[in-house]
C-alpha cells in the first residue's frame, strides 16, 4: 500500500527526511515513533501529497507522489497534527464541506454513520469550537474517513488528551484496524504504539529500525523470563547461565532472571535442570521490556 | 464547479456569523448612498447651490450638460464625487474578508487538512475570490441602487438625474466595480498567502486602494476628469490585470512553502 525509495526531504541546507525506504502492507497498523522534529509529520505529508520530495520515489495506493497527486489526495485520510476543524460551524457542517471536497456520493448518510459511530450524533448541531479537545479529535478522525480511505495517516491521534478520550480515539484506530484499512501512525505515546501496532519503525531523519515490537525487545533486550522461587540460591544462577542458550541469569531475592533468545523452546529444559537442582519453583512469568525502554535505548544509540 | 461551491458556502458561513462583518459589509454602502442623497436633499430644500459654482473646476463647468443651471451643475458636480466613491467600494468591502482567508485558514490549522483534499489551487483560489468578491459586489450595487431611487424622488430636474445617472456612471459602477472587486480580492488573497499574521495580512492588502485614490484626489481637484473613455479604457485595463493577477495567484500560491514557512 505504501512504498517509498531512498525518499529524501531537503529544506535548504536542512535534511528532514534522508533516504527512508519503507514498505507497508495493506491493513497493518505501522507506527513511526521518533524524537521531536525527527521528520515524521514531513514524512506523512510527503506521503499524503501535501509536499513533494526533494528525491526519491514514493507510491501511496499505487499512486506515485509528485506526479499523480490528486488521486493519492483521493484515496488517503489524514489527521493533522491539530485537528484544524471550522470552530464556529456546526460538527456536521464541518463534515458536509469535506464530504463534498472529497466528493462522497452519499453525504447524509456517511456523515450520519460516523457522528453515531464516534459518539457525536446528539452534538451534531453543536458548534465544534465548543467540543473538548476528545471530541474534537474524533470529529477530526471522522472527517478523515468520509471518503472510505484505504490508507488513514494518523499525526499524534492521542496527543494532549485525557485517557479516557484517549481510550476513545485508540478504540475508534482498533475499529479501523479491524476494517482492514492500513494505518500509518505517528505518535509519541509509546504504549498506545505497542498495543495498536503491527510494526514500528523507529525514526530520526532516517530510519533507524522497523520490525515488530516484539521483536525489537527480543533485538535489544533478549526475553527475559522469570522463575519464582520458593527459596533462592546463587548456585541455581551458575547452573542455569552455563546453559548453551542463556545469554544471562541471575538471581535477585526468590527470583531468577533468565535472559534468553527462544523461552517457548528452552524453558522446559531451564525447569526440567531447576527441578532436578532442587529448586522449588513456585511460578514461572515473562519479564516484558517497554517499548518505551525499546525505544530510549535506540534513540540513545542514534545519538 | 461544486468544490468552488462548496468554499463559497463555507466561507459565507464562517464571515456572515461575525455580524460586525456583516455590518460593515452593509453599513458603508449605506453611508455611500444616504450622504449624497442627503446632499441633494439639502441642495433642494435651500437652492443654495447656486451660491457655490465658483467652488468647482471651471473644466467640470465646461463639462456640464446644456440645460443645466450653474447650481444644478454644481450639485451633479458634487454628487458625482460620491459615484466615484462607489467604485471604491468593491475595492475596500472584500479586504478583510479577502486578506484573512488564507491566513486565517493558517492561524486555526485549518488550512493542512484542506489543501489534503483532493481541490485544486484554482478551485480554491477561485472559491475565496468569488466569496469575498461577491458580497462587495452585491452590497455596492445595493447602495447604488438606493442612491439612484432616492435621486430619482429627490431632484425635480430630470435632466440632473440624467446626469447623475449617466451611462459612464452605470459603466463605472456595474463594470469597473466588480473588476476593481476581484482586482482587490486576489491581491488581498496573495498577500494572506504569504503571511502570517492577518493584521499584516490586512494592512498589506489595503494597498490596492492607492490608485484609485490618486484618481478620486485627481477629480476632485480637477487635475483630470473621468469621462466614457477613461472608465472604458480603465475596464479594459483591469480586465487584463485581473487575468493576469489570478494566473499570478495561482502560480504563487506554492502549497508546500504556505505549510512548511509558517508556523
Amino acid at each position: 500500500m505504501i512504498k517509498t525509495e531512498k525518499l529524501t526531504k531537503k529544506f535548504g541546507a536542512i535534511t528532514a527526511v534522508e533516504s527512508l525506504d519503507l514498505e507497508i502492507r495493506e491493513g497493518e497498523v505501522f507506527g513511526f515513533l521518533g524524537p521531536n522534529g525527527a521528520g515524521k509529520t514531513t514524512t506523512v505529508r510527503m506521503l499524503t501529497s501535501l509536499i513533494g520530495p526533494s528525491s526519491g520515489t514514493a507510491m501511496v495506493n499505487g499512486f506515485q507522489v509528485g506526479k499523480q497527486d490528486q488521486n493519492i489526495r483521493r484515496s488517503v485520510g489524514i489527521l493533522t497534527e491539530t485537528p484544524g476543524m471550522y470552530d464556529n460551524l456546526s460538527a456536521q457542517r464541518n463534515l458536509e464541506i469535506y464530504a463534498h471536497l472529497y466528493e462522497v456520493k452519499d453525504i447524509p448518510g456517511v456523515i450520519d454513520h460516523y457522528l453515531r459511530l464516534f459518539g457525536l450524533w446528539e452534538r451534531r448541531q453543536d458548534e465544534a469550537g465548543t467540543f473538548s479537545k476528545g471530541m474534537r479529535q474524533k470529529l477530526a478522525i471522522a472527517r478523515a474517513l468520509l471518503h472510505e480511505p484505504r490508507i488513514v495517516f494518523l499525526d499524534e491521534p492521542t496527543a494532549g488528551l485525557d485517557p479516557e478520550a484517549s481510550r476513545l480515539v485508540r478504540d475508534a484506530i482498533l475499529e479501523l484496524k479491524k476494517q482492514g484499512r492500513t494505518i500509518f501512525l505517528c505518535t509519541h505515546n509509546l504504549d498506545e504504539a505497542d498495543r495498536l501496532c503491527d510494526r514500528i519503525g523507529v525514526f530520526k531523519t532516517r530510519l533507524v529500525v522497523m520490525d515488530t515490537p516484539e521483536r525489537l525487545r527480543s533485538q535489544l533486550f533478549g526475553r527475559k523470563v522469570v522463575f519464582h522461587l520458593k527459596s533462592s540460591d546463587e548456585r541455581l544462577a551458575q547452573t542455569v547461565a552455563q546453559l548453551p542458550f542463556v545469554r544471562e541469569a541471575r538471581s535477585l531475592d526468590n527470583r531468577l532472571l533468565v535472559t534468553l533468545d527462544n523461552p517457548d523452546e528452552h524453558n522446559p529444559d531451564i525447569v526440567r535442570i531447576l527441578v532436578g537442582a532442587g529448586a522449588d519453583i513456585q511460578f514461572v512469568g515473562e519479564l516484558r521490556h517497554s517499548l518505551e525502554e525499546v525505544y530510549l535505548q535506540l534513540v540513545r544509540n542514534i545519538d | 464547479m461544486d468544490k468552488i461551491k462548496t468554499i463559497i458556502q463555507k466561507e459565507w458561513a464562517e464571515v456572515f456569523k461575525n455580524r460586525m462583518v456583516l455590518f460593515s459589509i452593509i453599513f458603508m454602502p449605506l453611508i455611500f448612498a444616504v450622504i449624497p442623497l442627503v446632499m441633494l436633499g439639502v441642495f433642494n430644500q435651500t437652492g443654495g447651490a447656486e451660491d457655490m459654482t465658483g467652488e468647482m473646476p471651471a473644466q467640470f463647468m465646461n463639462m456640464c450638460p446644456e440645460g443645466l443651471s450653474g447650481g444644478e451643475c454644481f450639485q451633479v458636480y458634487m454628487v458625482s464625487q460620491f459615484t466615484l466613491l462607489f467604485m471604491m467600494l468593491p475595492l475596500i468591502i472584500p479586504i478583510n474578508i479577502a486578506a484573512y482567508s488564507i491566513v486565517g485558514e493558517k492561524t486555526t490549522h485549518s488550512l493542512e487538512p484542506l489543501l489534503a483534499t483532493p481541490i485544486t489551487t484554482a478551485e480554491l483560489l477561485i472559491g475565496k475570490t468569488l466569496a469575498a468578491a461577491i458580497p462587495a459586489i452585491v452590497a455596492t450595487l445595493g447602495g447604488f441602487l438606493i442612491y439612484a431611487v432616492g435621486a430619482f424622488i429627490l431632484v425635480d430636474n430630470p435632466l440632473v438625474v440624467r446626469s447623475l445617472l449617466d451611462p459612464m456612471w452605470l459603466l463605472a459602477v456595474l463594470l469597473v466595480g466588480p473588476l476593481l472587486a476581484i482586482l482587490s480580492v486576489n491581491f488581498a488573497i496573495l498577500v494572506s498567502s504569504r503571511v502570517n499574521d492577518p493584521r499584516v495580512a490586512e494592512q498589506l492588502s489595503a494597498v490596492v486602494i492607492v490608485p484609485l485614490l490618486v484618481v478620486f484626489f485627481g477629480q476632485i481637484s480637477g487635475l483630470f476628469f473621468i469621462n466614457s473613455r477613461f472608465i472604458l479604457l480603465a475596464g479594459l485595463i483591469l480586465v487584463a490585470i485581473d487575468f493576469i493577477m489570478i494566473q499570478v495567484g495561482v502560480r504563487l500560491f506554492q502549497r508546500e512553502t504556505i505549510l512548511t514557512r509558517w508556523k
